[in-house]
């Protein structure tokens, strides 16, 4: 006979193991920062040990948003998952596409006209720039600051009437596909785009003047949450967190795919690891995100946006293949193991939040409450892609 | 008739009077500052703000309060009952008996006492009593920790509130508001306080701020750290009462503010309780803007700013005016 569910206003498992487990000195509140909670963007889940306003412990507990992916890849067709992977991460779904997308042909051997690699070159990177908007603005609000991000959705909705052009979606996007994408970019797009990057030129000045140069955002992010590159290693950050602490490693640079050798762009890095170096070098990809799709604008080749020989069915041979995309969060990696059927073997996704995340609760021991909450808005997290 | 009559000026029907006067100035003020703090935010964050109910959505505050006083009153399993329910009515209702001494015109007074000053500041400390029962009284760990930083902050902010409202009491030899404002007529614009007492105002301002729990010092009830503060368990009107309270002291201090050192009613041209209202919502308006433009600041850093720079630098003020007026006398 099962156990009727009981309801403690003691706390769950979780909460209690966490409790038991090295319980500190003195009195010390425990508080559950979570699954609903104003500063964990959506429905991460904090435990900390609280003794006064000083975090003694911190501990995330996933799962709670956990959506089986990985499984829903091993039981559909090559095709039929396409889609998915705008969903894992939902504010950079074409690097999500993108990652997919070339394990696939990587394994196939399937070639992809030059054309269909500059379109998601721009893409991406558009991407990129909207999913940096909305981590500045969702920052700012966690520190207090209500306006600015209004200021990124200003410009985010442009990127978003921009990107659905092409793709015919604004946030879930699934444009890329086997051996191309699914359609040409058309002269309004360029034009808007070319509209979009003159205008968001004159933005980023703006957005230093008005929230960087604060006095107030400075004395909440400046030397809080700093992040040893032994550290960072430790726990495989990547992407603007690795680079804050200064290590220069972005995927397009150190494993180029697709054409990203062909451009000149700068990897911002940082020089504390603090959270206002993570801050600066996300503003800093934005001017280079910019740079980028400005080269790829015009030099953009003719020709068709997919491959025209293109099998009938999806059928990759057998084998196992690893192929990996700098996302706006990080390095996002896709495993494959083919058996030869329709259907992966086994699909594993490596997203960078999962690793980003883990950072925060060494980096968080120690803090106040409010410069926890910094720390976790300095790692922009996206929970749906950690839980996946 | 005449009995009638000497009945109608007795100081006591004239007391009830103001109070009442008071109150409806102060519900009426919560329902307008509320419809022009959102359209101070729509302003400042490119958007139209309330426009659906009403012209200009200038209904919207009566439908939310209408919707708060609708809403049912929720109490914690194991809150205190009676601290629970205390904490909402401490905090709203000595705001009319802060207004009653503050001449809103040179004839419209509630109470013309000689302790004016202290009066408004010893009720308004009664907020933070208000707001340490609702932390308390919640059984909510945020709830708590909110209160724990309200009574911080307010002990803290209310030295150098108090050192820079004595600056004026100094140079104007009273702690009377009516004589505070007879003061600075004499020489026009340029007799007003802010003009010889700059810092003060500024100390004042600042700490006004925290004492009202605005941004940039709103920690109380920091919403990305404690979800809403001391009153995340309260609903309906219980919110509603902490709602009406926050805005109401904004008026008292921006009143306060505006006797003090911006010569209350007296100004160019003409004066009465016009220029006073201007005087108070233009104050407020500079705290609205505060907020929808700053972020917040750590607990830490607001306590140093408190203990390092405002307590030194107005206590430097005080026995710098205190010099002065010896000098000169």
């Amino acid at each position: 006979m099962l156990d009727k569910p009981s309801f403690s206003l003691n706390g769950d498992y979780y909460s209690s193991r966490f409790s038991e487990l090295g319980k500190g000195e003195g009195d010390t509140l425990i508080l559950n920062l979570g699954p609903q909670h104003p500063s964990t963007h959506g429905v991460l889940r904090v435990i900390v040990e609280l003794d006064g306003e000083y975090v003694r412990r911190a501990e995330p507990v996933l799962g709670y948003i956990h959506r089986m992916h990985e499984k829903m890849g091993e039981v559909k067709t090559y095709v039929q998952y396409l889609p998915n992977m705008g969903r894992v991460d939902y504010l950079h779904a074409l690097a999500w596409n993108w990652a997919y997308v070339g394990a696939v042909e990587k394994l196939m051997g399937l070639e992809v006209p030059s054309r269909a690699e500059y379109i998601r070159v721009i893409t991406c990177e558009l991407n990129r720039i909207s999913s940096h908007l909305l981590w500045w603005g969702a920052y700012v609000l966690d520190l207090g600051g209500f306006t600015p991000i209004l200021y990124a959705f200003d410009d985010r909705e442009m990127l978003m009437d921009i990107l659905q052009i092409p793709t015919g979606s604004r946030l879930t996007y699934c444009y890329y596909r086997f051996g191309g994408v699914s359609a040409d970019l058309s002269e309004t797009f360029l034009t808007q785009t070319r509209s979009f990057i003159e205008r968001f030129k004159t933005r980023i000045p703006m957005y230093h003047d008005l929230v960087t140069e604060n006095m107030i955002l400075r004395g909440r992010c400046e030397d809080i949450g700093a992040l040893p590159v032994e550290m960072a290693r430790r726990y495989g950050a990547t992407g603007p967190v690795l680079r804050g602490s200064g290590v220069a490693y972005d995927v397009r640079r150190m494993e180029p795919y697709s054409v990203y050798d062909q451009f000149e762009f700068d990897i911002p890095v940082g020089k504390n690891g603090d959270a206002m170096d993570r801050y600066d070098v996300r503003m800093a990809e934005l001017k280079q995100s910019i740079r980028i799709i400005e080269q790829a604008l015009n030099r953009i080749p003719d020709g068709p946006f997919i491959n025209p020989d293109l099998p009938d069915r999806i059928l990759p041979p057998k084998g196992e293949v690893y192929f990996a995309v700098e996302g706006a969060r990080g390095k996002i990696g896709v495993y494959l193991l083919s058996d030869g059927s329709a259907r992966p073997y086994r699909l594993k996704l490596r997203a960078p939040g999962f690793s980003n995340l883990h950072v925060f609760a060494e980096l968080a021991q120690g803090t106040i409450l409010a410069d926890a909450v910094s720390i976790l808005g300095s790692l922009d997290l996206v929970i749906p892609e950690i839980d996946r | 008739m005449t009995q009638i009559l000497q009945l109608l000026m007795h100081p006591l029907v004239h007391l009830l009077v103001a109070l009442i006067a008071l109150l409806t100035f102060i519900a009426l003020n919560g329902l307008i500052l509320v419809y022009v703090e959102r359209k101070v935010a729509g302003f400042i964050q490119r958007r139209p703000g309330p426009f659906e109910v009403g012209p200009h959505g200038l209904l919207q505050p009566l439908a939310d309060a209408l919707k708060l006083v609708g809403k049912q009153l929720v109490m914690p399993r194991e809150a205190d009952r009676i601290l629970f329910w205390a904490a909402p009515l401490l905090s709203f209702t000595p705001v009319a008996i802060c207004l009653l001494p503050i001449p809103f015109g040179p004839h419209l007074l509630g109470l013309n006492v000689n302790l004016g000053v202290l009066l408004v500041l010893a009720f308004s400390g009664l907020n933070v009593l208000a707001l340490c029962l609702a932390g308390w009284g919640s059984n909510n760990k945020y709830a708590l920790l909110g209160a724990a930083r309200a009574v911080a902050q307010s002990v803290a902010y209310e030295i150098p509130l108090l050192l820079s409202v004595l600056c004026v009491a100094f140079t104007c030899g009273s702690l009377n508001f009516v004589d505070i404002t007879a003061s600075q007529t004499t020489h026009g614009l340029l007799s007003w306080n802010v003009f010889s007492q700059p810092l003060a105002f500024l100390i004042f301002f600042v700490s006004a701020l925290a004492e009202t729990n605005r941004a940039p010092f709103d920690l109380p009830e920091a919403e990305s750290e404690l979800t809403a503060g001391f009153h995340t368990e309260y609903s309906g009107m219980g919110f509603g009462l902490f709602f009406l309270a926050e805005y109401s002291y904004m008026i008292v201090v921006c009143a306060v503010a505006s006797v003090l050192f911006l010569g209350g009613w007296s100004g160019p041209f003409f004066s009465g309780h016009w220029w006073m209202l201007g005087k108070i919502y233009a104050l407020i308006l500079i705290m609205m803007w505060f907020r929808w433009t700053y972020p917040r600041v750590r607990f830490d850093q607001l306590l140093n700013i408190c203990w390092k720079w405002l307590i030194p630098l107005s206590l430097i003020n005080l026995l710098g005016t205190a010099l002065i007026i010896n000098l000169v006398r």
